[in-house]
């Protein structure tokens, strides 16, 4: 299975494995991943699966839509140009060693 | 995870409910570093799941029973949080904090009642005919999902929410490759009247009809008639009070929901559209908090107006409350109600609360599907109702947390921009 790095804000580090087409916000949740809260259960509705993808990963990721573009004007943290909702990001072998930065708060 | 709750020390927090507000509560407590054991006491036979796609994406099969379940077993265990499945608990002794279920008496610290709210009953007879359903928990769902396989003619009554998200993806779906007739009554004279705007009410009137489900306004059903089923008698046709019959063999009733205060009120509770709780989330017993559907609230931003809500964010939020406040940081609830419905392909979103609205003014969004509607009362901002408009919603919170509000004259113009009030 492909490998995901959730990265705390503090820097720690989160070594943990997700399948394909289940959302980088539902394996943080299934791998007790405290730094993603995703209240609303991936509707796209809360901003509270806030987290940051560095350059290295972005390209492999499907580009923003609108509703999340919106979602993410109202995020806890500081919205920065690598800020994504982890709910609307699904796993793939693309992603494979894919690093996920996480916020200091989500609400 | 059933028989007897293993007797713990007197600082335990008991959670009566195992709903959304009681795992929001679970995560919270140990966010604010609270040591003491948690007990979950759950009525239910599964680990907290997600309500909201149980009348949407659960019935489509686009969101699965992995998907549906909130958090792993390990989330509780990590926490020292005890889920204890299938414990109905039988009374509450307020006087000297303890809880009792079939099995055992326990001794809390701190009580968390979130006892949720349960489905409205119709009260026909007939109500308990095979092909009849409430839907409120996620085996009412899967019973539901198994009948649509096969169900030609499903009727709601009861155009909320649950009516109208059940009676879209019903549509949806074929039945062995023909369409299914789906009928919605409903006896006020347009569609989730309680929730939203009239323009808004009509919209969504219009988009069911156009998908074929057929809705009657103003018409309530009166009979249930019935015919052998699978062992008892089933559903085979409803008759309403203006004499239409229509045949039926899956009836949905969504006429709302009633809180479940029973507990709170034998424990002599006050209780009164829910059980009454101050800004904290206090009960009027010592160390009683209720939290989510149960729970009848003041809200800040409508001049501390005694509400109830049946929403994600109300019961995560006042989780959040209950935390700080058995954590001794006490932080009063603080939040502008937001509630969504997803309704075949088109979204509803809502915030604030609209009771005293005496104007309504519409700003279109990007798409033609998408606007909203902004309600005023004496010029102020009330509450926005958006379709398929994520940008305005989300703009709308943030106004209503700001207490700011735009004029109407603002709203209607396309070229003022809305978010330049926002700091």
């Amino acid at each position: 299975m492909p490998k995901v790095t959730f990265i705390d804000a503090d820097g720690t580090r989160h070594d943990v494995e997700g399948k394909n087409g289940i959302s980088l916000m539902e394996i943080a949740i299934a791998s007790d991943i405290e730094g993603i809260e995703a209240e609303c259960g991936g509707s796209c509705m809360c901003a509270t699966c806030h987290c940051y993808i560095e350059d290295d990963f972005a390209t492999n990721i499907p580009a923003i839509e609108s509703d999340e573009d919106e979602m993410l004007g109202f995020t806890a943290a500081d919205r920065k140009s690598s800020s994504r909702l982890s709910c609307q990001i699904k796993m793939s072998d693309e992603l494979d060693g894919i690093e996920v930065h996480l916020p200091d708060e989500q609400n | 995870m059933s028989g007897e709750v293993s007797a713990v020390s007197s600082d335990a927090i008991v959670i009566v409910g195992g709903g959304q507000a009681a795992v929001q509560a679970c995560l919270s407590l140990r966010k604010e570093k609270v040591t003491a054991p948690v007990i979950v006491l759950s009525e239910e036979s599964e680990y907290p799941y997600h309500r909201p796609p149980l009348s949407k994406s659960y019935l489509s099969g686009e969101t699965d029973d992995a998907k549906l379940t909130m958090r792993p077993a390990a989330f509780y265990e990590s926490r020292d949080v005890h889920i204890n499945l299938n414990h109905t608990v039988t009374s509450v002794n307020a006087v000297d904090q303890v809880v009792s279920t079939q099995a055992s008496d326990i001794n809390y610290g701190s009580l968390i009642l979130a006892t949720g709210a349960r489905p409205r009953p119709l009260l026909l007879a007939g109500a308990d005919l095979e092909g009849v359903h409430l839907l409120r928990d996620v085996q009412q769902s899967r019973k539901i999902k198994q009948e649509l396989e096969t169900a030609r003619n499903v009727v709601v009554i009861g155009a909320g929410f649950i009516g109208l998200e059940f009676a879209a993806v019903a549509r949806s779906l074929s039945v062995n490759d023909a369409e299914r007739r789906v009928s919605v009554f409903e006896v006020q004279d347009r569609v989730m009247s309680r929730a939203v705007s009239a323009e808004v009410s009509s919209w969504f009137e219009q988009m069911h009809r156009d998908n074929g489900i057929e809705i009657h306004l103003q018409e309530s059903v009166t009979r249930l008639n019935s015919q052998p089923g699978n062992g008892g008698q089933k559903i085979s046709s409803i008759v309403t009070a203006s004499g239409r019959e229509v045949e039926c063999d899956l009836l949905l009733v969504g006429i709302g929901v009633e809180p479940n205060v029973e507990l709170a009120l034998e424990a002599d509770m006050i209780c009164e559209n829910g059980i009454r709780v101050n800004e904290f989330c206090e009960t009027s017993a010592p160390n009683v908090f209720a939290i989510g559907d149960c729970a009848f609230h003041p809200n800040p931003f409508y001049g501390n107006k005694m509400i109830r809500l049946e929403s994600v964010q109300n019961a995560t939020d006042q989780a959040r409350t209950v935390a700080a406040a058995i954590a001794g940081r006490k932080k009063p609830y603080h939040s502008v109600p937001w509630f969504w419905s997803d309704q075949g392909e088109h979204s509803l979103q809502m915030t604030g609360l609209s009771d005293n609205a005496d104007l309504f003014v519409r700003r279109d969004g990007d798409s033609a599907n998408s606007f909203s509607v902004f309600h005023f009362s004496a010029d102020r901002l009330q509450s926005v109702d958006s379709v398929n408009c994520p940008r305005h919603h989300m703009l709308a919170r943030k106004l209503i947390s700001e207490l700011t509000s735009p004029t109407p004259e603002q709203v209607a113009d396309p070229q003022f921009d809305l978010k330049s009030l926002i700091s």
